[in-house]
Parts: C-alpha cells; structure tokens; sequence
C-alpha cells in the first residue's frame, strides 16, 4: 500500500479551518527556513489510507486476541461514551477546585474502588502506564528506606520469570538488581529467595499469578521473608486480571503495587491507548505518593498534596480521560462483577489449556490462571517448526498470535491469554485453528516457514527489520 | 556445533581465550548464538569499564530477547569490538571470531570449562 506521503499531491487539503477572518500578523520570532513536509490530502483520500491501514493490520475487532500478559479484554463502548461527555473533555486541569468537582469525584472514587481491589490504602493516578506505575512504586520504596535513614539497600529482588519491566525499573531507579532462579514448579525458591535477602535488600517486585499463570502458594511465606530482612514488597498488577475480587495484593503482604487500567480494567490499549498505571501503597508510604489525591469532605472535593511527595511522575493528573473509561467499567459490572470477570477469565484460560494439552505440552502441568504457557521445543527440535511459526500461521485463521518466546524461562513459549469476554464459540474456534496446525506441521513442516500465507502481508523479514529499521520517509529531492 | 580446544568454557556459555600476554579475549559460543537465533543488537561496555566474575557486562539482543552476557573474569575492560555494533549477525555467523571484549588487570576467573567438558555440559542443556 502506498505511504501517506506518496498519496501526497501538492495543493489537496482538508478544509478544516475557516478562512482566517482577523489581519495576519507577524511574529518577532526566529522563523523556519521552509515549511514543515506535510502530507496534502484530502479528507477521502486521508479516510481510505486509515482504512487500508487497518485492513492490513490484526485488531481486537478483527478476531480472536490472546496475547498473553496483556488481557486484550473487550472495552466497552459505554467507557467511550461516558469519556467523550462534554464535561470531561473541555475541562482544564487548571481549573478552580469548585469548577471541577465532577472530575474530582471521578478521581476519588476510581481511587477508592481500586484501592479497594488491590487492599491498599492510597493511590496515585499519575503514571501513565505499566512501567512507569513500578518506577514510581520503587521511588516510594526509596523515599521511605532514605526518609529512615537506612541508605545501605540498595538492592531490589526480582524473579527470574519477571516481566522485563520490573529489572529495568528497579535499574532506573538506581538499585542493582538481584535476580532470583524459579524452581521447577515455576514459583519462587524459597532457599534461593532466603539466600539473597539481607541488610543491603530494599525490596522485591514479584507477580502473583507469574508470568507462568501459577499462583505462587508461598506468597505469604515471601513477603514475611522480604519483610523480616527489612525489605518492601512491591506486586507488579499486570496479571491481577486473574485474582481480581478474590484476593488483595495488600492481603498477600505487599506494601506497594500499580495496576494497569489498560489491562484489567478495560480501556484501550495495544495502539489504542493510551495507557495508565496507577501506583498503590499501604499509609505508610502515602506521604510520599507523588502529585496530588482527592480527599473528600462533607460531598466537597479538595486537592491534598504531601510535604514528603517524590514530586511529579507527569503532568496533573495523569491520562484522566483513561481513568473516566476505568471507572466507567467499574461502576458497569458493579462489586459482583469483578470476581465474576475473573472467574471467566480463569475459566476460558483452563478451557483452552485442556484441549490443547494432548498435542502441545504445556510448561507446567497444573491448573493455570488467567494464562497458559505451552512449550513447542519438543516440535522445534523433532521438525523445525518453531513458536513463531505456529504463531504465523493463526494469523492465516484470522486469529492474533499469542505472547511468543516469553517468559524467558520457557523454550519456545506460547503464551495465550483468552480473557472473560470470549465466548465459547470463539474459543473452540482457536483450539479448531492450534489443533490444525499442529496437524499442517507435522504433514508439511516446510511449509510453516512461510506462513502466514492469506494476509495482505506475507511473512515479515523481522531480523532485517531489527537490524535495518527505516522508521522515517525520505523525500526526493 | 563447534567447541575449539584451544578456549576455556563458561556455564553462561561465554568463551575466554588467554592471549598469553595478561589479556583474554571474550565472547558467546556457537551455542548461545544458536539457542539465541538471529541477533539484531549488541550492548558492549567502554574500555576502561570494570567487569566482574558472573556479573553481566553487556548484553545481545535476538528477535526473541534481550539475553545479558556474563564476564567469566574479573577485570580492566582494554578493547571492545565496535564490528559488532554495527554487525551483530557477525556473531550468528561466527562466534569464535566475532569477540566482545578484551579484558586486562585479571583479579579473579570463575571455574571454567574445557572443550570436552564443555561440549558434554552442551548435551545436558539442550
């Protein structure tokens, strides 16, 4: 398809301004040399490029979306409404306390519902996504070790099935990173764990369920370890999709956590963001929460900021509009269902497992969570046909890869993530699709290497897109 | 797969080769590059850099993942091989050739394998 640019014909437009009605005027300023190389198009033609973009492109709306560790749940059109009300979207985040009391609710009771769900006493709505929610979790995690003093921990414990996030924020808050081996159950080891704690340990950042959709049975056993040597316990919420309205990251003994509103609670994400990462903590950490919070007093809604604040994570108040469409959510399925949303999600996620684990062996044999993992390393090995290619070739039945070569501790990882809003109809389909190209695979393995075969992309050279990326247009003359 | 005799092995599957003159030269063997398919990146330290026993000095980055690469030894960092910035899959295409870092002033070396030994260490991994 041809690039925006090459649509480009000197001269077309879109009229989306008036005629300028007021003398121009000219700025005492440095001025461009030329103007900015803007595409000139009109609206049509802009349309059919959006168009052809998404043709060539595999949606939450185009099929079947099990990408794994990101719960590519369906958002409901009810969020956009609710985010697109006028008095969300002209508000100013200048504006006068008094002149901003809807939004201030909004802040307040998406505060208090989530902390209600994760079992924390405080929260930011600031970052504005995953990662950034546990690089501001590790500075409190820091604010709170100087503010007593005990500047010697400088080490934060990670598993080594972590989500890659968690040692590149513990790194770019200044910590060294200690990275801990999962037995043969994929769980934390204990004695590994007991081994690396002490006077120099500023904390752990773990995920309950793991990367491995396992809920780790020792969790209580873990952070009491953490916190005996003086250490905090940070929950890394991406996968809280699977426990949500069940049990409380505050219950299993952590101290600080984020969540991601773009996964488990149901606004856009995957291109569609943007995202949002709310960080929670315990009141002892509350003072050091960055920006500001909502307190309430008698139906009147006030900004509260602390002396000791790490500062600012962002601008304001975070993705606001994002925290609308979570609230919305929330208030949509109501207290029931939140733990009925993850029932499901288990549920579906134990469906898929069974039928499929005849033929594709699954890293660990057990009842999973909200996700499975599968291992193709036997497949590799005996006729090199890898995890990619089976990922490839679901795209050929309409279906999105799953979550490929992650976790690290798994050969060959497949990683699939179905969500509560499947039916079952979809989920027989996929297993129809897996099991048919475990049979393709084994008929013409060959084959395999060149799928997918019916999309208007073929197979994608990606080392040579890792290795050569032409990420800019470059223009004739 | 390919285990000269003439470099020492480590379990992370580093080679060191004893350039006789207080330096050793450092990279991935034909395993890693094998088990870590086509690389597209490689993160090399500075010279003058510290690098210590079983601690990451740098790291490879494959379509797969992002793999840290440990230092059997402990030491100066001398020399980097800047080839590889621009030519990762120099690496793919030969691991004994395409070495990482030169490290003098050697304080410390981890237990190491020889070829056999690390050959036989090979087959319990795969």
């Amino acid at each position: 398809m041809q690039l925006i640019f090459e649509r480009s014909k000197k001269g077309r437009h879109l009229s989306l301004f008036p005629a300028c009605d007021v003398p121009a005027f000219e700025l005492d300023a440095p001025k461009r040399a030329e103007a900015p190389k803007l595409p000139e198009i009109s609206e049509n033609e802009l349309d059919r490029h959006y168009t052809e973009l998404a043709k060539h492109a595999q949606g939450m709306n185009d099929g079947f979306y099990p990408l794994g560790s990101c719960t590519m749940k369906h958002n409901p059109k009810v969020n956009e409404q609710a985010a697109a009300l006028e008095g969300f979207t002209m508000a100013h985040p200048l504006q006068s306390e008094a002149d901003s009391q809807g939004s201030l609710e909004v802040l307040k009771k998406a505060t208090d519902i989530l902390c209600e769900i994760t079992g924390m006493d405080n929260m930011t709505l600031q970052p504005a996504a995953g990662a950034h929610g546990e690089f501001t979790g590790l500075l409190l995690i820091k604010a709170y070790h100087k503010a007593r003093g005990d500047e010697k921990r400088t080490k934060i414990i990670v598993p080594d099935s972590a989500h890659g996030t968690n040692p590149a924020s513990a790194t770019m808050s200044g910590y060294d990173v200690i990275s801990v081996e999962s037995g043969a159950d994929g769980c934390v080891d204990l004695e590994k764990l007991r081994a690396v704690v002490g006077e120099d340990t500023a904390g752990l950042m773990l995920t309950n369920p793991n990367t491995v959709g396992i809920f780790d049975k020792n969790i209580l056993e873990i952070t009491n370890i953490i916190h005996e040597a003086g250490g905090l316990c940070y929950y890394d919420g991406a996968n809280l999709n699977a426990v949500m309205g069940h049990v409380r990251p505050g219950d299993m003994g952590f101290d600080v956590i984020h969540i991601n509103l773009h996964k488990t609670f149901s606004t856009p994400h995957g291109g569609g963001g943007p995202g949002s990462g709310p960080c929670g903590c315990k009141d002892f950490l509350a003072p050091y929460l960055p920006g500001v919070t909502v307190v309430e007093n008698d139906g009147v809604y006030s900004y509260s900021k602390s002396e000791e604040s790490i500062g600012d994570m962002k601008a304001f108040y975070g993705n606001f509009l994002v925290v609308v469409r979570a609230l919305t959510y929330l208030l949509t399925v109501g207290k029931a269902g939140i733990p009925e949303a993850s029932q499901n999600a288990v549920l579906n996620a134990n469906y898929m497992k069974k039928k499929l684990e005849d033929i594709y062996p699954m890293a660990y044999d057990v009842t999973c969570m909200h996700e499975f993992v599968m291992s193709l390393e036997g497949m590799k090995h005996d006729i090199d046909v890898s995890a990619l290619d089976v990922a490839k070739a679901l795209l050929d039945r309409g279906i999105h890869p799953p979550t490929m070569y992650f976790p690290l501790i798994v050969h060959e990882a497949l990683m699939v993530e179905p969500t509560e809003t499947e039916c079952k109809e979809t989920l027989d389909h996929a297993i129809e699709a897996f099991r048919s190209i475990y049979e393709d695979a084994k008929n013409n393995p060959a084959k395999m290497h060149m799928m997918p075969m019916e999309t208007p992309v073929k197979r994608l050279d990606e080392v040579r897109a890792a290795r050569t990326p032409v990420v800019k247009y470059e223009f004739e003359n | 797969m390919n285990f000269p005799a003439e470099l020492k092995y480590s379990k992370s599957h580093e080679w060191v080769k004893d350039n006789g003159d207080g330096t050793y030269t450092i990279g991935i063997t034909d395993f890693a590059q094998d088990a870590l398919g086509d690389l597209v990146f490689a993160n090399l330290p500075e010279e003058g850099d510290a690098v210590t026993a079983e601690e990451a000095f740098g790291d490879v980055e494959s379509v797969k993942a992002v793999s840290d690469v440990m230092s059997p030894v402990s030491g100066e960092v001398v020399a980097i091989n800047e080839e590889l910035l621009d030519a990762p899959e120099s690496i793919n295409e030969d691991p004994y050739g395409a070495w990482f870092i030169k490290v003098a002033n050697v304080t410390e070396t981890e237990e190491l394998l020889d070829a056999a030994a690390y050959e036989a260490f090979c087959a319990t991994e795969a």
